[in-house]
């Protein structure tokens, strides 16, 4: 079906969560990183005899804390064995929709099944023995000179040629 | 990087990004949607394996519903609530400087 608008289709969440917090009384606006340059690696070998994980911003369970501030701060970055994986991802203190959406079904954020499914028919060679979960951070520094690197040994260690991040 | 927030990761700057313009909260597509999923697992793939340079965004070819209330809700500020978002606003922000304090005191 063919639409035609007077402005883009896709919200931009820079602009929406400025004035969204600005209202909360926070004077200054998070400034979102801009990169110039943006690392880029070819697949080295066929999908097919690749090993492929899976990263989430989501958590294993409900991060120990009396509020979301607290729960925040108490957040790790993990490595899990898949066969391990929660019935339900703890999603309660980040920001998505709650309105228009749930995250009841797991596939949808964190597509386990579906990337198992690639492994068994042979599109992928193997999907990783472990997922891994990051934080969504504030702070930029924390995130590429500590939360990254840790992801990237997770991965190492699991012999993983790539890793999708479906960010919540 | 599969995701709803375009201007956020294009701004960043991404090897690879499969845009699916959703409402926050299931970029792999609508919940119980096996299908949907699927195809959008095998979009992720081919953009892993013949993308041949950085910034590379694909968008998948599904929309959330005919109906795009969803694109008028999320982070939606009316007059009427403007008093309580200030509120919510200091509760906030007192609850991260106790957490902060609190986190100082374990370490």
């Amino acid at each position: 079906m063919i639409k035609r608008r007077p402005y883009r289709s896709f919200l931009s969440y820079i602009d929406l969560s400025r004035e969204y917090y600005a209202a909360h009384g926070y004077s200054k606006p998070y400034a979102w990183i801009y990169h110039q340059n943006v690392p880029f690696s070819k697949l080295e070998k066929p999908l097919s005899e690749c090993t492929v994980a899976l990263l989430t911003t989501t958590d294993l369970e409900k991060p120990p804390g009396e509020n979301a501030q607290e729960r925040h701060l108490s957040r790790k970055v993990y490595a899990q064995p898949v066969d391990d994986a929660p019935e339900h991802f703890y999603t309660g203190d980040l920001q998505w929709d709650k309105e228009s959406t749930h995250t009841d079904d797991n596939d949808s954020f964190m597509p386990l099944n579906r990337l198992a499914e690639c492994a068994a028919s042979g599109k992928i060679g193997s999907a990783s023995p472990r997922f891994y979960g990051v934080m969504t951070d504030y702070s930029q520094g924390k995130t590429s000179k500590k939360s990254a690197p840790k992801v990237l040994e997770f991965c190492k260690e699991d012999g993983v040629d790539a890793l999708i991040l479906p960010a919540l | 990087m599969v995701g709803s927030a375009r201007d956020i990761v294009e701004e960043c700057g991404v090897a690879r990004f499969l845009f699916t313009d959703f409402p926050l909260g299931n970029p792999f597509g609508t919940p119980w949607n096996t299908e949907m999923q699927r195809s959008i697992m095998d979009m992720a793939l081919d953009l892993l394996q013949y993308a041949w340079q950085p910034r590379t965004t694909v968008q998948a070819p599904f929309i959330w519903s005919e109906d795009e209330t969803w694109r008028k809700v999320f982070m939606h500020i009316s007059e009427e609530q403007r008093e309580a978002f200030k509120k919510a606003g200091e509760i906030r922000r007192a609850e991260q400087a106790k957490a902060k304090e609190k986190l100082k005191l374990v370490n």
